[in-house]
């Protein structure tokens, strides 16, 4: 996983980046996709082989607004996360913010401008920090880049702000240290602290627990509400973990197999669940506070395959309830409840899917 | 609990055996001889592991219960050493045993897999060559003998047979890590010890992956010690649970009785730092703060800075571990039964 490509200092552009007024009218929705699709060709230079990684994803994010996006490896989470921080190009699709469509864009000023409203906090605190410098080094840095117009001294203002902000105090011995000084958790926060020094509007979070102790997963689970109450950003939050998702996100969205498999606000899609496969990510989740069971379930927890798939619902091989319609039409997201969409066949029809747990 | 053990390819257990316990681990210590100072990262841990028995090790990072599995199996390197106390495995004490000694334990009578395991597998041989590799060097020679053991292990993991031929990329990560339970098996082993072998999988392929290891273990009978950083885990999957925090035993009993009733502060606190996915959405906490460098240990309770139960006691003097309904718990808050040991 590499950084957005960074100019060189000296190169930065005098312009910083359009921060003129939101074109939106709406003054909701901060982020939507439409259609957003990326395949990947895979094999030698004469394969015709290709991965669809990422099919025809279309969903929102709203400000202020965290959003889970929820799916086992191979689902497109972080294809689709990439997509959405431009470190790919989609195949097709568009990704509209705050109103205008990202392929538009294509400025240098635009596209930094875009990166500092939409930074990333990655997955492995010990490989995304360099390990060379102090910690203040890339906070210092990503300030001289999308905020020139600061002063040193105001750059290292702001350097201590975003360390108090999510908790790394006293922040201007905590900028002075190297990372292996620091712990898997303070790492993170420097991550975060480092996204929020560009005064962003949506931070991509892709797994950023998933490497953390269980006893301080909470601590970084608890600085991203307190980031969107207190500082007004939205979060894409990427995970695996179904019960986190449900801890700090507003909304969440279940891929499965590159393709939205349901959609909603978090409680209503995990008190009823109505994709098969949200059910069986439900069921997986050990809870210790819950008596002692171990289920007849048989499921391998296999990736899916989406290499050329032919039309038909995704997890049909791995579903119990499917159906021939199944095999054969691939289920759009339709809405089953209010603002509560599913794409599933045997959902729409108005059975009560209950496929695991 | 599950039958007895079989009796594999050694043959039946050493005789004269204290009943039950495969496995007994007696004031086990390990330091690291490390510039800075020594580092005890493991402070005169005790348990027993009857056969058949699942126990579960769950700590933080750098609590060293991967110190502590590596002691077990004998494992551990400069600048890591045994500096005290004793691991009878079987009736014969494993530590200052000479590496041609323990040749013929490994594999055979103990196994072990390592945190993923899916990179412990060698890239560039075939799943079935590297089972072939385990068995040859245990002596197993004629070719009809491995492919059929290699074949009936890897079926009673779930996987079909064919893959003997795959090399390890060709496999998922859940495959994999299911080809190296399955290797641990090629002699039907007592005791399996494992280092968070699902924490490289999604949550699906974990719990499928646990209920796999549960069926196996009920199958054929072996004793696990399992180490993991997710409580949640082995919630539902062993017997026994020790938490484990800076090196010492912080709490050790019955799986259920841990969950239901924790009695340690640190127990309780990692109990709370679980979200859960059903019942009301409450705000949880995690435990503030981070564990004691193991180089420059307070004295009196190491949880005491950390700990929101902490008297004026717990930073003058350390607790030991004490006795509650079969419990160990090492906290001043059940001192009153006086102390105990596994």
């Amino acid at each position: 996983m590499t950084d957005p490509p960074a100019p060189a200092d000296g190169q930065r552009d005098p312009a910083g980046g359009p921060r003129g007024p939101a074109l939106d009218g709406s003054g909701r929705t901060l982020l939507r996709t439409e259609g957003l699709t990326k395949h990947f060709k895979i094999g030698g230079a004469l394969s015709r082989r290709t991965l669809h990684a990422v099919d025809d994803v279309s969903i929102e994010i709203g400000q202020r607004q965290i959003v889970a996006l929820a799916g086992e490896s191979g689902s497109g989470k972080s294809t689709l996360a990439r997509l959405l921080a431009r470190l790919y190009k989609p195949t097709s699709g568009e990704i509209y913010y705050q109103g205008r469509p990202l392929s538009a864009a294509r400025s240098r000023a635009d596209l930094l401008g875009y990166r500092s409203d939409v930074p990333m906090v990655f997955q492995d605190p010990f490989a995304s920090i360099n390990p060379v410098f102090r910690v203040s080094h890339g906070v210092m840095r990503s300030l001289k880049l999308h905020r020139p117009e600061l002063s040193s001294q105001q750059r290292s203002g702001e350097a201590e702000r975003v360390f108090e902000a999510v908790g790394l105090t006293p922040a201007a011995e905590v900028l002075q240290r190297f990372p292996h000084e620091l712990s898997g958790g303070q790492r993170q926060r420097v991550g975060f602290a480092q996204a929020l020094a560009m005064r962003p509007k949506l931070i991509l979070a892709d797994e950023p627990v998933s490497m953390l102790d269980v006893s301080i997963r909470i601590g970084l689970l608890n600085l991203m509400t307190q980031l969107r109450d207190e500082q007004g950003v939205s979060i894409l939050y990427i995970t695996h973990d179904i019960a986190s998702a449900r801890y700090v996100a507003d909304r969440l969205i279940v891929m499965y197999a590159g393709r939205v498999a349901e959609q909603g606000p978090s409680e209503e899609v995990l008190a009823n669940p109505k994709h098969p496969y949200t059910q069986l990510l439900l069921s997986a989740v050990p809870d210790p506070r819950a008596p002692l069971a171990i289920g007849a379930e048989t499921d391998r927890g296999e990736p899916p395959k989406v290499i050329d798939p032919t039309p038909g619902c995704r997890f049909r091989w791995r579903c119990p309830l499917a159906i021939d319609e199944c095999h054969q039409v691939t289920p759009e997201l339709s809405e089953l409840a209010p603002d509560h969409d599913a794409a599933c066949h045997v959902a729409r029809s108005g059975a009560d899917v209950r496929a695991f747990g | 609990m599950s039958s007895a053990p079989g009796d594999g390819i050694l043959g039946p257990a050493v005789p004269g055996e204290t009943a039950g316990a495969v496995l007994q681990v007696r004031d086990l210590t390990v330091e690291y001889a490390m510039e800075r100072g020594t580092v005890l990262a493991v402070d005169q841990v005790s348990f027993h592991l009857d056969a058949g028995e699942f126990i579960g090790i769950v700590g933080e990072s750098g609590c060293g219960k991967s110190t502590l599995l590596f002691a077990i199996a004998q494992l551990l390197a400069p600048p890591a050493a045994i500096t005290g106390g004793s691991v009878t495995f079987k009736g014969r004490n494993m530590v200052g045993l000479t590496d041609r000694q323990l040749t013929t334990i490994r594999w055979k009578d103990l196994s072990v897999v390592m945190q993923s395991a899916m990179n412990a597998l060698n890239p560039v041989k075939s799943i079935g060559a590297q089972f072939s590799d385990a068995m040859r060097a245990h002596g197993v020679t004629t070719k009809a003998e491995i492919a059929d053991r290699s074949a009936e292990v890897l079926r009673m993991v779930g996987i079909d047979p064919v893959h003997l031929e795959s090399y390890p990329h060709q496999l998922s990560g859940g495959m994999r890590q299911r080809s190296m339970i399955a290797m641990a098996m090629l002699f039907t082993p007592e005791l399996v010890i494992m280092d968070e072998p699902t924490s490289a999988l999604d949550v699906v392929a974990q719990r499928s992956l646990m209920v796999q290891i549960k069926e196996l273990q009920e199958e054929l009978g072996f004793a696990v010690v399992f180490v993991t950083h997710d409580m949640s885990l082995v919630s539902h999957f062993s017997d026994r649970l020790m938490v484990m925090y800076a090196g010492q035993v912080a709490e050790l009993g019955a799986t259920r009785r841990v969950f239901d009733s924790p009695l340690h502060p640190y127990s309780i606190g990692l109990l709370d730092a679980f979200p859960s996915i059903r019942g009301p959405r409450v705000p949880l906490t995690g435990i503030p703060g981070s564990p004691p460098d193991l180089a420059r240990i307070p004295v009196g309770c190491r949880f005491a800075p950390r700990c929101p139960k902490v008297m004026a006691r717990c930073t003058e003097e350390g607790p030991e571990l004490y006795h509650v309904d079969g419990t160990l718990v090492r906290c001043f808050l059940h001192a009153e039964n006086g102390a105990g040991h596994d």
